[in-house]
């Protein structure tokens, strides 16, 4: 989240769309009815279903699943061509002055960009960039009136999304439409401010990170990004889901978003120096220039002692990446027997990859498995038979598997960092059943084993294992305050300023991240946490919920990274000399002497506004990015394709019909399903009662939500002959699962162009394991293929069928 | 805090303090008496209390666990789970998943002992601690050994392990999330990934 769940009361529109806040964050949802009830805010949903978020709504419309960038793509269009966007913002604080280079072009009739490598499915970028003068510097037209400006070539490439296209594509009725548009518009004023609030109904696509770009280009375009209320909101989904990926639990990823070195980065000044961010404009802030203060004290993290500026701070035994091993690269390795030995820490792959039968198969070809986890999973008893709903025949399977048991939340201390990135410590409330250990225990104790084999044994490479600074109190279980502190970082030397005065002595815990260096005098695993335990003690822990601004920014309740800011991007609350666009929605700005007001300033706090230093300080333009450049798989501008499988043609441009830049095994393609035997849409989701595979455990929500089920429309259950409460097979060309049928009026065909559209919903929470009945894996449905960007399952828009059935047999 | 007292204390001594007046008032003070022996003490005010998280999505609500000694293991054991009204994000409240949450952790398919499945096995079985780590470490270090790339192809230093993979939590705390990517780097592994990814 750019905001915060509390800042959500700021809002005059909220807009749900890819997400049901109602009921999937119903706590969270909260500050959507506040801002209702307190100040008349309007909300406006957007799905291809009337959820419960839709039923609290002032205005519905629905959607066909995975045509979000259409229906986007048309506000944007809406907005250029009406002259309702926020004119001073995105002139001075977007990318849209940016002359880009001749070489960048889009051809509507293919839908492909300049660049394209047919064979590779993917993209030469290069070309995808600004103009750059002699100086380094890009070239601008304060005019935008130049038609390579990225405002006159955002016009050209959104004037195709008319209310007319967007309506035969996402079969939302034009007047609702329309009616969304203008709700939008409303705010592109620095008067009002609409927020969006999104979840895995905008990243499970194969286009799903240009789903969240879209819809960040309308907040751009509106002046919604760093104000009150305002902001591009990700409702993430797990407690610490958000914490796991600061830290970078991740193929791709170093703590605090720094990225993994390649194969061809064989030394840390290679490394290093491919990471310069020079800035694009003057004097700009580009603050990733302090990438290899980060950098290196990540390493002297890793290190400690071993890590020298002769030995690149220990640079060579890290690993380097050769490519993505992320989450499907890596099922479709272990389907390839290229995977040993796997662990599972707290997931449960076979029930959440998609293709549950390939990754049965997959599991199946592994020597060994290890579940951590605090419950049993299906994935850690895949080998068992549990007929319809898990065939297996445990003699053929040869893999050793592992369960052991760990501590839940209740019985451990430590931090969480929840969707809007406050970090909050929690204590241990209960001691941990039977033998269970802390998450942090077994992987010491592992550790500790394995590094003892080495010392005593010898075998491969073992200094990258000997090396890694592994200086806990107890070895075998180090403290949660242990390692938040070597989260934070510490003074390794005494610090001190130009003058030679010591700042911070040696050992001591520090305050910012504004205090890492380069030459290994400070350690901090993870810069962006720097702040979350100083010398001032546990910030983290901190518990005073009062709001002095009235604006709920609570600063002293945690930690929010980075920095303790609550809204990103704040500085943008206010015009270019420092004045907030209007009184009501005053948030940070300038009173002629430094940056002031309810949150911590993104900003130089005494960089006047008269040095034109833009408000975007990451980025080395200064200004948020309209046109993305390079950074995007398929285009700088997100352009509508459809899902992998999906009932319609591209109706902007048949001959490329889905993500171009889409990366798809070879079995998976011919996995992919066709409308002549799969008719419908099949779309995945959680219930308010649920929460994904976990709590089928639990014997009050397994009450509430006994038994799997899928919903229907009227139509289509008259269609097919089927009866509310009846058993039903759902198959699509991976798989078949059975359900009971839900016939309900929440779920209506579509109207896209003469194609009536059928959605199958299909909520996912049953298994063979838990107290709730038995059910399938509703991932036995879905397709191995993700987002080009992120490779985010397509879980939201696939292709079934559906027929009457009789009850399955355990 | 920064006020000396928290609005749910507030409220349950509001609460205690109506109920008492409320009988004095009328003049039943030898009823009150009676009627106050047949009062179990209030449970929760026995209890120990701590702060936490709800576990499911990332609103992360506040929450108070009420916990107690259990006479024969010795073992605090959670008895009660309430939102925290202090909480700013919450005020007190929770969903359907959060305030079930008692029955999570008392789960009866929690894992209580590690347990361990043969190659071809047809069940799990109990084993210890120590076999179970010892075990996989060798595993661990047996895969290492025999795959572990120390240079690429061009001779290129890129120490990493490819065959060995970790998929991380997303409920376990971020201290626990350090040790694991540390855990896991050291040894070279690249097959890492998490929830965040679906």
């Amino acid at each position: 989240m750019t905001n915060s769940w509390t800042d959500i009361q700021n809002a005059d529109v909220v807009v749900i769309m890819g997400g049901n806040a109602a009921e999937a964050h119903p706590c969270g949802f909260k500050w959507v009815t506040e801002a209702k009830a307190n100040h008349g805010a309007k909300l406006v949903v957007v799905d291809p279903r009337f959820t419960r978020s839709a039923a609290l709504a002032d205005f519905y419309c629905p959607i066909r699943p995975g045509t979000d960038i259409a229906f986007l793509g048309g506000v944007i269009n809406y907005l250029l061509s009406n002259n309702k966007f926020h004119k001073e913002y995105v002139a001075s604080y977007t990318n849209a002055a940016f002359i880009v280079r001749e070489g960048f072009k889009f051809d509507p009739e293919s839908g492909l960009y300049s660049g394209y490598n047919a064979d590779k499915h993917s993209y030469d970028r290069s070309e995808w960039e600004y103009e750059i003068g002699p100086d380094g510097i890009a070239v601008l037209d304060r005019e935008m009136t130049n038609p390579r400006s990225v405002m006159q070539l955002l016009k050209q490439h959104y004037a195709r999304y008319t209310p007319e296209m967007v309506s035969s594509v996402t079969g939302s009725p034009k007047d609702k439409f329309l009616k969304v548009c203008e709700y939008l518009a409303s705010t592109g004023n620095g008067e009002r401010s609409a927020t969006f609030m999104y979840a895995l109904g905008w990243t499970q696509h194969t286009h799903g990170s240009q789903n969240i770009r879209t819809a960040a280009m309308v907040q751009l375009l509106l002046g919604n990004i760093g104000v009150p209320g305002g902001g591009i909101n990700a409702l993430r989904g797990h407690s610490n889901v958000q914490g796991y990926t600061d830290i970078g639990v991740m193929t791709h990823l170093i703590p605090g978003y720094l990225g993994m070195p390649n194969d061809k980065e064989v030394d840390f000044k290679t490394y290093l120096g491919n990471r310069n961010f020079k800035p694009l404009q003057p004097g700009q802030t580009s603050y990733w220039q302090n990438y290899n203060k980060f950098a290196v004290s990540f390493f002297k993290a890793m290190y400690g002692e071993k890590a020298t500026p002769e030995n690149g701070f220990g640079f060579d035994w890290f690993p380097k990446a050769d490519r993505s091993y992320d989450h499907l690269a890596q099922f479709e390795d272990m389907h390839q027997g290229k995977i040993n030995g796997y662990i599972c820490q707290g997931f449960n792959p076979l029930w959440s990859t998609p293709n549950k039968n390939k990754v049965a198969e997959g599991l199946a070809k592994l020597k060994w498995l290890v579940s951590i986890d605090p419950l049993e999973t299906e994935t850690a008893r895949f080998w068992e038979n549990h007929g319809e709903f898990n065939i297996a025949e445990p003699s053929k399977i040869k893999t050793e598997v592992f369960m052991l048991p760990v501590g839940c939340f209740a019985e451990e201390d430590g931090s969480l960092t929840n969707s809007n990135r406050a970090i909050l410590w929690h204590e241990k409330g209960a001691d941990m059943p039977g033998e269970a250990k802390g998450d942090a225990a077994v992987l010491a104790e592992l550790f500790v084993r394995i590094r003892d084999m080495y010392k005593k044994d010898g075998g491969k490479a073992p200094d990258p294992i000997l090396n890694t600074d592994w200086s806990y109190h107890d070895p075998k279980n180090p403290e949660a305050v242990e390692l938040l502190k070597e989260l934070n970082g510490r003074a390794l030397t005494d610090l001190a300023d130009a003058t030679g005065k010591v700042t911070r002595p040696a050992g001591q815990q520090l305050s910012s991240f504004g205090e890492l260096r380069d030459d290994g005098s400070t350690m901090a695993a993870c810069w962006i946490y720097t702040g979350a335990y100083t010398s001032a003690g546990n910030i983290t822990a901190r518990r005073d919920n009062s709001d002095p601004s009235g604006k709920g920014v609570h600063p002293n309740w945690g930690f929010a990274w980075p920095a303790n800011r609550r809204i990103l991007y704040n500085r943008a609350s206010a015009d270019p000399q420092g004045k907030p666009w209007s009184e009501k929605k005053a948030y940070v700005y300038w009173d002629g002497a430094k940056w002031t007001g309810a949150d911590v300033p993104d900003y130089g706090p005494t960089v006047s506004p008269d040095k034109n230093v833009g408000p975007f300080i990451m980025n080395p333009e200064g200004v948020s990015r309209l046109f993305a450049r390079k950074f995007m798989a398929e285009g700088p501008f997100p352009e509508h394709y459809e899902p992998m499988e999906s009932p319609l043609d591209n109706a902007f441009h048949p001959k490329t019909k889905t993500n171009p830049a889409v990366r798809i095994y070879k079995d998976d393609v011919a996995q992919l399903g066709t409308t002549k035997d799969f008719p419908f849409v099949g779309t995945t989701y959680r219930l308010t009662e649920h929460f994904h595979y976990w709590t089928k455990h639990v014997h009050i929500n397994a009450s509430l939500q006994p038994e799997q089920f899928v919903e229907i429309s009227e139509e289509l259950a008259k269609e097919k002959g089927i009866a509310s409460g009846g058993w039903v097979r759902v198959w699509s060309k991976r798989g078949s699962i059975k359900a009971k049928a839900v016939v309900t009026k929440r779920i209506k065909p579509m109207m896209c162009g003469n194609t009536p559209v059928h959605v199958v919903g299909i909520p996912i929470h049953w298994g063979f394991v838990g107290v709730a009945r038995k059910g399938f894996a509703t991932n036995t449905l879905t397709p191995f293929v993700g987002d080009a960007n992120s490779q985010a399952p397509e879980f939201k828009a696939f292709l079934v069928n559906i027929e009457p059935a009789s009850a399955p047999v355990a | 805090m920064n006020v000396e007292l928290s609005r749910r204390q507030f409220v349950i001594g509001a609460g205690a303090g109506a109920a008492g007046t409320a009988l004095g008032a009328f003049g039943f003070g030898e009823v009150e008496q009676a009627y106050a022996t047949t009062i179990r003490p209030f449970k929760l005010a026995s209890l120990k209390e701590a702060r936490n998280t709800c576990p499911y999505c990332s609103v992360s609500c506040g929450m108070i666990l009420y916990s107690k000694e259990n006479p024969q293991t010795k073992k605090m054991d959670l008895v009660h789970i309430e939102g925290d009204v202090d909480h700013p994000v919450n005020r007190g409240t929770l969903c359907p998943k959060g305030a079930a949450a008692l029955d999570f952790v008392h789960s009866k398919t929690r894992v209580l002992y590690p347990m361990h499945r043969k190659s071809g096995g047809d069940k799990f079985e109990r084993v210890t601690w120590d076999f179970a780590l010892d075990r996989i470490a060798k595993l661990i270090k047996e895969d290492r050994d025999a795959n572990f790339m120390e240079k690429n192809k061009d001779g290129a230093t890129v120490n990493r392990l490819t065959t060995t993979g970790l998929l991380g939590g997303c409920a376990a705390s971020n201290e626990s999330g350090w040790l694991t990517y540390k855990f896991a780097r050291s040894l070279g592994i690249v097959q890492l990934d998490n929830q965040a990814r679906i």
